[in-house]
């Protein structure tokens, strides 16, 4: 890695960080509603991640998903427009926290049924085998997500056809207020792999270098050799699982202790001891970013909300193949459109035929 | 034009469609080397190989989300229930993937997937395997839910289905795989969301699709002698629904039955009589008359079953009751 790029990937960690302390604020304010839940204390996975992806690679994610867009270069203005369910959202104002897609970005985005998107990332890795090109899929999720039925169907099928799919269990010891040993069998969380002879290695979650490291070989393998691979990512959450988090079920001693492992923190350490950056370069960054972030709130703000007749638009995709005389009594299926919100982009990724 | 049956037709029409475009393929359960549980896919695998006719675990979930994520990045996937019970199992991915994502990502995505395979009673098969769930479906935004009753309409709409851009949900009947009817030997597709009057007549109108339809085919012949007519009206897609043709119809005969194999409780044939009593209050002579299944699960006996399943006679006796024909008078 160059100097200028662990330059660029602390900024991202800080830009996703600076953007969800800015979320919790205005969702006090009443800017953000319904369901937020930040990624404070994990950027370093989604980050490290991201860095290794290729401009055609696809990822999904469960609904803890700003940090991923963030770090795959969507624009943040749009994001934060979505999560005040504004008209310029990058969802339209339809999905709200939980669902950010960039589907140009190869972001399919935010799932929010625990380990749903599973098998869905298996079908992304099944459509790259048929079509034959050498992409990727990353599939991210948490801890709870592993006693899902839908994660042994999905390891097992990928497995058993070598699909290149990376699944991502990022560990953060809690499902909401359930801690792994209350929600698992077995401790070591990669070690499931190994009922699918899949393989599978752990990290740790809040050290980017290693990040970058373990998952660049399972990229590697997914892309050379067609073979998944099961990560498993220690990390922390140290907000609450969400907005309505009391956090009854975790000392204050336990954050504190891994606050002292921060990845912001560790990785800006290591830009001064190892790469000669000054602090007034680290602390320089961090304005920008409080700017940039500032400039997501005010475009926000400014943004309209949405119209009442988009209420019916984005149901259906109109189509040849249905008889609109009939269909049109349908407000759905009347707002229809042929187009998706980036046109040709479906197309883009459908004609992808390399073979 | 050639006679076939429902289950070579639904084989036709994946086979052209396979052969024409690329992106399409089929998964599930004994699709391939078994030669299909219920042998609609006999021959396809020989024909397209593993990729594209994928034999998978017994796994519903992974079948249906693996159509659904191919389905994302742009192939258009034939997922194959081995029954609609089993489909239960897969409903997260329909009802929360499938049809949810394009809505949720403000129009980014689509899902031009396929979900079929045979849907309700069968044969003494008892409880667990013998249900009809088209209002689940039909229940979702997102969703496009269809229900042939001939081969004909069989292949022209499951080729439209393929070639759709919307998740369509494609229920058979095993009852009628064997059904035969006469299928156009040129290429052709029917449009969703066009339903057909399968019989007219003038003086009451029956809405039937899948298997009912076919009862509702014998009821009214039934009827002729004793000189009602009844028209059949095969709505043939649930959703979206050809409102229209069933409204004129009744407009025209005044009285309406609504006929389905599904509990009674919440059905689509619940909002069949809603719409028709809402749309043609001053057209309707008597109120919508509605069979259904009982509203008790599947016995196994055959006796049992027989008096489950909706017969001729109880569409026949429907139809007095809206006629206001008492038996006997
Ligand atoms: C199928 C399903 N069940 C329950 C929920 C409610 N729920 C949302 S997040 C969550 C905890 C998930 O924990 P984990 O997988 O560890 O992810 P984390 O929130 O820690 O990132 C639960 C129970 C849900 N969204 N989906
Ligand atoms: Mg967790």
């Amino acid at each position: 890695m160059t100097r200028e790029e662990a330059f660029r990937l602390y900024r991202q960690m800080l830009l996703i960080r600076r953007f969800e302390e800015r979320c919790a604020q205005i969702y006090v304010e009443g800017k953000i509603g319904g369901f937020l839940h930040l990624y404070i204390g994990q950027e370093a996975v989604g980050v490290g991640a991201m860095s290794l992806l290729r401009e055609d690679d696809y990822f999904i994610t469960s609904y803890r998903d700003h940090g991923y867009a963030i770090a795959r270069g969507t624009d943040p203005r749009p994001l934060m427009a979505e999560l005040c369910g504004k008209a310029t959202g990058i969802s339209r104002g339809k999905g709200g926290s939980m669902h950010f897609y960039d589907v140009p970005r190869g972001n399919f985005g935010g799932d929010g049924i625990v380990g749903g998107h599973l098998p869905v990332a298996a079908g992304m890795g099944y459509g790259i085998r048929l079509r034959g090109t050498d992409q990727v899929c990353l599939c991210f999720f948490g801890d709870g997500a592993v006693n899902e039925g839908a994660f042994h169907e999905a390891l097992n099928v990928s497995a058993l056809w070598d699909l290149p799919v990376v699944y991502i269990i990022e560990n953060n010891r809690y499902g909401m207020g359930t801690s792994l040993d209350r929600a698992s069998s077995v401790k070591d969380l990669y070690q499931r792999g190994s009922a699918y002879g899949m393989p599978r290695r752990e990290v740790n979650g809040m050290d980017l270098l290693a990040v970058r490291n373990v998952l660049g070989e399972a990229i590697d393998r997914a892309r050379k050799e067609k073979r998944p691979t099961l990560i498993e990512a220690e990390t922390y959450r140290y907000r609450g699982h969400s907005m309505s988090d009391p956090g009854k079920y975790r000392t204050k001693e336990e954050v504190e202790q891994m606050m002292q492992v921060d990845p912001i923190f560790l990785w800006g350490k290591r830009l001064i001891e190892q790469e000669r950056f000054t602090t007034a370069e680290l602390e320089a960054a961090d304005k920008e970013v409080i700017a940039e972030v500032d400039a997501c709130v005010r475009f926000a703000d400014e943004s309209p909300w949405p119209t009442h007749e988009s209420l019916y638009e984005d149901v259906y995709v109109r189509s040849p193949y249905i008889h609109l005389k009939s269909a049109d009594k349908d407000p759905a299926w009347k707002a229809s459109i042929r187009e998706d919100k980036h046109p040709d982009t479906f197309w883009r990724h459908a004609v992808k035929e390399a073979k | 034009m050639a006679i076939l049956t429902m289950r070579e037709a639904l084989n036709q029409a994946m086979r052209e469609e396979m052969a024409r475009d690329q992106s399409v393929f089929i998964l599930g359960e004994e699709v391939g080397a078994y030669q299909g549980a219920y042998k609609i896919t006999q021959g396809l695998l020989a024909q397209f190989g593993e990729w594209r006719v994928r034999d998978t675990p017994i796994a519903e979930e992974a079948i249906a989300g693996i159509a659904v994520g191919a389905a994302f990045i742009g192939l258009r996937p034939i997922a194959e229930m081995m029954t609609f019970n089993f489909s239960i199992l897969a409903m997260d991915m329909i009802v929360n993937h499938a049809a949810k994502y394009r809505y949720m990502s403000g129009g980014q995505m689509r899902c031009p997937m396929v979900m079929r395979g045979p849907s309700g009673a069968a044969a003494q098969v008892a409880a667990q395997h013998s249900q009809a769930f088209e209002a689940w479906y039909a229940h979702v935004p997102g969703l496009v839910v269809a229900m042939p009753s001939t081969p004909k309409d069989a292949k022209g709409l499951l080729k439209a289905a393929i070639r759709d851009d919307n998740p369509v949900i494609f229920m058979e009947n095993e009852v009628l795989y064997n059904l035969k009817g006469e299928v156009p030997d040129e290429e052709y597709h029917i449009p969703l969301g066009i339903g057909d009057v399968k019989r007219s007549g003038k003086d009451v109108t029956i809405v039937a699709w899948s298997r009912t339809c076919v009862t509702a085919l014998a009821a009214a012949e039934q009827l002729a002698k004793e000189g009602i007519e009844a028209e059949v009206v095969d709505p043939r897609t649930l959703r979206p629904l050809d409102e229209d043709l069933i409204f004129d119809s009744v407009r025209k005969t005044h009285r309406c039955v609504v006929a389905e194999e599904a509990w009674p409780m919440a059905s689509f044939g619940a909002y069949v009589s809603d719409r028709v009593q809402r749309e043609c209050f001053d057209a309707l002579d008597s109120p919508v008359i509605r069979v259904n299944a009982p509203d008790v699960p599947m016995p196994y006996s055959k006796v049992l079953e027989k008096a489950y399943v909706p017969q001729p006679e109880r569409i026949v006796e429907a139809v007095h009751q809206a006629l206001y024909r008492q038996e006997g008078r």
